[in-house]
């Protein structure tokens, strides 16, 4: 270590996420020696395309884990923005209503888990818990079956796509997806929430006794997680033009996945928003692997992503283990 | 706190006595649903004799009760010493595609010998998979909800490995009998699971290891220093919690006598852990109840089978299980409790008031 000149060594914050850098190119490497056409700018635009939500879900999750907590409810929620979206354009809503108008009920339930679990002092895990039940049921009493989206300007919206550069593919998902990225680095990185959102997970009792606003920030991660999930939802219709109450079902665990591969530590106070882009890409990219080999099942898919956190879990406490 | 509900305690009606503890509201709502269904169906808790069985609602809940009852009980363990367990739900489904390939591969599927084999074997493993469980938990160290979560992602992968992603279905007497058989009179699948609860319960209760075990959940440095294993305390209620998911992945298998590994014990770790809450085990760990496990899962049962008497859709369930435990945890919480104590305290005072 010591040989290695000042300036190319990397802060030890950022190792985590060097370690989630080198795996996607791992992977592309193999995939691109394998496989003909893997390493094609298609590949690469549709790996954003497919998993456009899952990004937005993880943005949202990695604020809640950067204070500590942990947000079950946002698959649930997810699907419930998705079924409601399609059923109020489906009773002849305008699009322009109906579009923000279930973001706002990924707002509210998460408002209202964070006063759950701020207020009356409920683990997040099991407030969320709840969530995640409530939303599910809530689907089905408002739509059992799935409701195609068949609405004009809707279908607008969502086919929209642009050529970046005139190879770039890029549809409204991934232009939206990106955009919360955005947003999420500038209140993580240049806010007074962001740093309180951080002092949060580093230390609650610290950070109060430093006079920050605790108990807002805590309610308000959740709501940030909520609108993520109900946004999420939205794409979500948006690319399967239509809403069913079984859509995303263990969607969470992907996204908390997705995170802990990006090198955010669950215990809080330690991550970033751009590592739980690169966790989602891995994740899409293990998918995009598994289809191009064609003759691997789908379930290698899950052992895969199985390994690969317990490779970075292990990774995070050897790295965590040696700063204390 | 143990302190201010002492002092007054001589004075205090027994009804309110009640109230204050753990368990009230829980074997509140249980009775309340217990009533709504025999307002639904006056018959509901009548328990007759068929063919020598017993058979009635009652029954039924306590027979359907076993898979859950056994994953709550491994959980409670697990939660006592502040861990948790993701991955019940994924052991049930390796254990349910081992036993039933292993069964469906051999030339006798129904001979005693055979069903025996497949038993140990799926019990044997998944104890192993406790043990990995609780290895990376106690260890090397990792919290246990990604501990847990990695066999959660990768253990339903496994679970189709071993099925190579079919629906397996087999004709096994012997092994059909662990679900749908009766002994005695009673179902098998219940004397299973509550053989093991009371077995637990004495364990537990009747030596020092329960005491061990909410030490560690306490303060897991402190206990080792006063001589706990703590590690091996941790490693021991994994190792159990993957023991008796497999057993309950064999009931549930035994039920339907086809191994799905998508869709066996799917959101059971969910249902447990809810059923252990419910019961009033907190998630800090630290103590334990179960007899509020007991009633928790007897809750989340009754819950279920009373969607589908009043003939609600079982896919609106998820719905009342979030009301359930919405009010039962908002009951517990020490917000509320306080701001209860408060105002029966301003209702104490205020005849001294009148009378000065």
């Amino acid at each position: 270590m010591a040989s290695v000149p000042r300036r190319w060594r990397v802060d030890r914050r950022y190792m985590p996420v060097v370690g989630t850098f080198v795996v996607l190119a791992l992977i592309l490497a193999v995939g691109g020696v394998r496989y003909e056409n893997f390493l094609s700018l298609e590949v690469l635009a549709n790996l954003f395309i497919n998993n456009s939500f899952l990004i937005v879900l993880a943005v949202g999750m990695t604020f809640v884990i950067l204070t500590g907590g942990i947000d079950l409810s946002v698959g649930a929620v997810l699907a419930l923005s998705a079924v409601t979206a399609a059923y109020l354009i489906d009773a002849g809503w305008p699009v322009a209503v109906a579009m923000p108008l279930v973001v706002l009920v990924g707002s509210f339930i998460g408002l209202l888990l964070g006063v759950m679990i701020h207020v009356f002092d409920v683990q997040p895990f099991i407030a969320t818990l709840a969530g995640m039940f409530f939303a599910r049921g809530l689907c089905f009493v408002i739509a059992p079956e799935s409701i195609p989206i068949n609405d004009e300007t809707f279908a607008a919206i969502a086919g929209w796509t642009t050529w970046i550069g005139g190879y770039w593919r890029m549809t409204t998902g991934v232009a939206v997806a990106l955009v919360v990225v955005a947003v999420a680095f500038f209140l993580l990185h240049y806010t007074q929430f962001g740093r309180t959102v951080y002092a949060i997970g580093g230390g609650e009792q610290s950070a109060r006794l430093m006079g920050l606003p605790v108990a807002r920030t805590k309610v308000l991660v959740y709501v940030v997680s909520g609108t993520c999930a109900g946004l999420g939802g939205l794409l979500f219709a948006m690319y399967s033009r239509s809403g069913y109450s079984l859509t995303g079902v263990a969607m969470e665990l992907d996204a908390i996945a997705a995170v802990v591969i990006g090198g955010t530590l669950l215990t809080g106070g330690t991550g970033f928003v751009l590592g739980s882009v690169l966790g989602v890409l891995v994740l899409g990219l293990i998918q995009t692997v598994i289809t191009f080999e064609g003759t691997l099942s789908s379930w290698w898919t899950k052992i895969f992503i199985g390994v690969l956190l317990l490779v970075f879990v292990i990774l995070q406490r050897v790295l965590t283990a040696r700063r204390t | 706190m143990a302190a201010t509900t002492k002092a007054p305690a001589p004075t205090e009606p027994a009804w309110r006595r009640a109230t204050r503890h753990g368990l009230f509201w829980p074997v509140v709502a249980l009775a309340a649903l217990l009533l709504a269904n025999t307002a639904f169906s006056p018959d509901f808790l009548a328990v007759g004799v068929r063919d020598g069985h017993l058979f009635g609602a009652p029954i039924d809940i306590l027979r359907n009760s076993a898979p859950l009852m056994l994953v709550a009980l491994g959980m409670t363990l697990v939660i006592a010493t502040r861990g948790i367990d993701l991955s019940v739900g994924a052991v049930v489904a390796i254990a349910g595609a081992l036993s039933l390939s292993y069964i469906a591969t051999s030339p006798t599927p129904g001979s005693p010998v055979t069903v025996l084999t497949a038993i140990c074997l799926a019990l044997g493993v998944c104890l192993l998979l406790g043990v990995w469980n609780g290895f990376l938990v106690s260890v090397v160290g990792i919290q246990p909800i990604i501990a847990t979560l990695i066999l959660m992602t990768a253990g339903r992968g496994i679970a189709m490995l071993i099925t190579e992603g079919q629906i397996t279905t087999v004709t096994s007497a012997p092994f059909k009998t662990l679900g749908t058989g009766f002994l005695l009179g009673l179902p098998v699948a219940m004397l299973i699971a509550y053989g093991v609860f009371v077995l637990v319960a004495l364990l537990t209760r009747r030596t020092a290891l329960g005491m061990l075990v909410e030490s560690v959940g306490i303060n897991p440095a402190a206990s080792r220093l006063a001589g706990v294993k703590a590690r091996t305390i941790v490693w021991t209620v994994f190792a159990l919690s993957g023991l008796f998911s497999g057993l309950a992945g064999l009931i549930l298998a035994s039920n339907v006598m086809a191994a799905d590994a998508n869709n066996a014990g799917l959101f059971i770790e969910l249902d447990a852990i809810l059923a252990v809450v419910i019961g009033g085990t907190s998630l800090q760990g630290g103590k334990f109840s179960l007899s509020g496990t007991f009633v928790g899962v007897l809750i989340i049962t009754t819950l279920t089978l009373t969607v589908t008497i009043v003939g609600i859709s079982p896919l609106v369930t998820p719905l009342f299980k979030a009301l359930v435990v919405i009010v039962v945890t908002l009951l517990q919480s020490p917000r509320i409790r306080a701001t209860f104590a408060a105002r029966a305290r301003r209702r104490a005072a205020r005849p001294e008031e009148v009378a000065v």
